[in-house]
């Protein structure tokens, strides 16, 4: 039996607002929320269902995702973990093999490095050293990103990370239906799934229609249609690269801007179409640009696509500096939509 | 208490067919058959041949990267286990695992772990899974004392305990991380004292005796299925071989693993079982040759075998997605 039942819906592909025929009813919410209506349906259709994690329960998530929960479903399903990231990973792991559909939810990237042995050394590779006979259906969410003066430690995009191992999908919701519809989707996948929610989207306020439901977990979605140049994010970038894009546009250049949803694996006809079409890409990545997500993009084009190109592909990245606490400096390390504003500008006008 | 006969051939049996089986393996190695790491199981047979007539079908274990005696004494037939360390399709994870991942999905044989300490919050897990299922399940973990130094050995502990998690841990104490002295790697040498400071119930106890590893494996088991949560089990134990095929054993003298082969588990269980009149002289010869017969069997069968064609490189990675979402 499938945590998705219902059929799940493809996105439109397009920034459209067409659609005004029958307009479902919506809910004004946050991010937040739609997390938390994710984590309480998935909790109410499937009983393998169950939420673990650092806080999760009486604390009620450290990002407040799993509020009322354990109220709602009791300690047996909304299990509050020891600091023991491998142990309570491992855990889930075991706990999928035997049945069960856990989700384990790890308050940020960092302390996931905790638990890189069990996602890595574990859940990535069982499958395949046992000859396919043994699949880890987890769902693991995380916290990431910078933007809340929280340092070093608690404010890295390590995404790439994940992204660059065989065996897991990679999932980074940036909108609210994402937020809302992943879930589901990553439940019914036989194998791991790793969900980031960037820190800084959780607050983001919008409309949700009330039939909200699973979402396709295979695509990258055109946000905004443009024909002069192609912006690729994800996650927490997805917001600023079209605030450049909306500024861009006032000067007459129209931006594409391709919100990537799986980081793995990586929808590369998505990405080739538009370039095809704009024949420019710059990638904005929050993950520091050695050895980026971005850097993996801009090869996929290159050897894919650069024939297309009237300009070398650009990339807006994170610094190459540990995230400052400071606030102007830890912005200063992050992509900014004035930077990239500033990167189509010249590419525009050099290549033009 | 006197053995009683079918236990005794039965139990005798099994240690034999590791033993051959092992040595074996070390031919084959020598001929260029098996490559990679190979952990040889020659003088630890007791251990997994006394624990594991403790579980059921239904029960779970997992084991770490010196698995040939575990998979072989759950069930798991030798010349599959073979064909794994040959690399061949035949093998039971299609050669895609090798001697220090054998996995059995239906005997719920899951590995195979060779991170060091990595299986036991899998082992955890599988427990968790059990018990949110109401399943009266026992998860058997093996382990040895160099996983009793990593962090995941102490999270697993107590997480399980704080759980009541159904876990018989199983710390195959042979005095030896890799080439480490456990006097070199442990501040507490007497692991099952780190057990109890987890309110885990545990026994210290001979594990070159496969009695008194089944009377303890037993006890533990019935205490884990019985919902009193975790149970952990010290045996103290001795590799015969070098750690893998590429040690050349300067860290141990000669006479100290002399002295333990005084202990072999094998002649010393065929020696009490000889004077019980549970077994003849006659039953043990006929033993040998059934073993030898059943390796040579299962040498052949690995021979036999297929490689897998290189065009299916990528299988087994993830799921196809058509199965994944219909």
């Amino acid at each position: 039996m499938s945590a998705a039942s219902s059929p799940i819906p493809v996105p439109t592909n397009g920034a459209g607002s067409s659609g005004a025929a029958a307009a479902p009813a919506v809910t004004h919410m946050t991010y937040r929320d739609a997390v938390r209506a994710a984590l309480r349906e998935a909790l109410l259709k499937d009983e393998r269902v169950f939420l673990m994690g650092e806080d999760v329960g009486r604390y009620g998530g450290s990002y407040a995702c799993s509020k009322g929960l354990l109220e709602e479903f009791g300690e047996a399903r909304i299990r509050d973990a020891p600091l023991s990231e491998s142990a309570f990973v491992g855990a889930g792991i075991g706990a999928a093999i035997a049945g069960m559909r856990p989700i384990v939810e790890i308050m940020t990237v960092n302390f996931s490095l905790l638990a890189l042995d069990q996602i890595l050394n574990t859940a990535a590779t069982v499958r395949h050293m046992s000859g396919g006979q043994v699949s880890v259906p987890i769902v693991i969410r995380m916290a990431t990103g910078a933007g809340r003066q929280l340092a070093a430690q608690h404010s890295h995009s390590l995404e790439n990370f994940y992204a660059h191992i065989p065996g897991l999908r990679v999932l980074a919701p940036a909108t609210l239906e994402d937020a809302r519809g992943m879930l589901a989707t990553a439940l019914a996948d036989p194998d791991p799934v790793i969900i980031f929610e960037h820190a800084m989207l959780y607050n983001m306020e919008g409309e949700l229609a009330n039939d909200a439901g699973a979402v396709e977990i295979d695509r990258a979605a055109i946000r905004r249609s443009g024909r002069d140049v192609t912006l690729i994010a994800y996650g927490g970038t997805l917001g600023k690269a079209l605030d450049a894009a909306a500024t861009l546009a006032k000067e007459g250049l129209e931006a594409e801007v391709i919100d990537l949803r799986t980081l793995r694996p990586l929808d590369d006809a998505t990405l080739l179409a538009s370039v095809a079409r704009t024949r420019r890409a710059v990638i904005v990545d929050e993950g520091w640009r050695s050895g980026s997500l971005a850097a993996e993009i801009s090869a996929r084009i290159t050897e894919n696509a650069f024939y297309d190109l009237d300009a070398p592909i650009a990339r807006v990245c994170s610094a190459e500096v540990p995230i400052p606490y400071a606030r102007h400096l830890e912005q200063a390390a992050i992509p900014q939509p004035a930077t990239v504003v500033d990167v189509v500008r010249k590419m525009v006008s050099r290549h033009g | 208490m006197a053995l009683a006969p079918d236990i005794a051939v039965s139990r005798l049996r099994e240690m034999m067919r590791i033993r051959r089986f092992e040595e074996a393996c070390a031919e084959m190695y020598s001929a260029g058959k098996i490559r990679g790491f190979l952990h040889l199981y020659v003088g630890e047979e007791a251990v997994a041949v006394g624990v594991m007539p403790a579980l059921t079908p239904d029960d779970a274990v997992v084991s770490h990267y010196r698995d040939h005696g575990h998979a072989l004494a759950r069930g798991v037939p030798a010349g599959v286990v073979m064909a794994e360390m040959f690399g061949k399709v035949e093998g039971c994870c299609h050669g895609r695992g090798g001697s220090m991942h054998l996995f059995d999905a239906p005997r719920r044989f899951y590995g195979g772990n060779a991170i060091v300490a990595g299986g036991l919050p899998l082992a955890v897990g599988l427990a968790l899974g059990d018990q949110m299922r109401e399943q009266r399940r026992v998860t058997a973990c093996f382990f040895g004392d160099g996983a009793t130094a990593e962090g995941e050995f102490h999270e697993s502990l107590n997480l399980a305990m704080l759980w009541k998690l159904p876990v018989l841990f199983v710390c195959e104490n042979n005095l030896y991380a890799m080439g480490t002295a456990l006097s070199r790697h442990q501040s507490q040498t007497d692991i099952s004292r780190k057990a109890e400071a987890y309110g885990i119930r545990a026994e210290r106890v001979d594990g070159m005796d496969v009695v008194a590893v089944e009377e303890a494996a037993r006890r533990g088991a019935a205490w884990v299925r019985e919902g009193n949560g975790p149970y952990f089990l010290e045996l103290m134990t001795y590799r015969f071989r070098a750690h893998s095929m590429f040690d050349p054993e300067l860290y141990r003298d000669r006479a100290e693993v002399d002295r333990w082969k005084l202990r072999d588990p094998i002649k010393r269980f065929t020696l009490v079982a000889l004077g019980d009149g549970a077994i003849s002289e006659d039953d043990v010869a006929a033993l040998a040759r059934d073993v030898a017969r059943e390796v040579e069997e299962a040498v052949a069968y690995a021979e036999a075998g297929t490689f897998e064609p290189v065009e299916t490189l990528l299988r087994d990675v993830t799921t196809p997605r058509e199965v994944a979402l219909p």
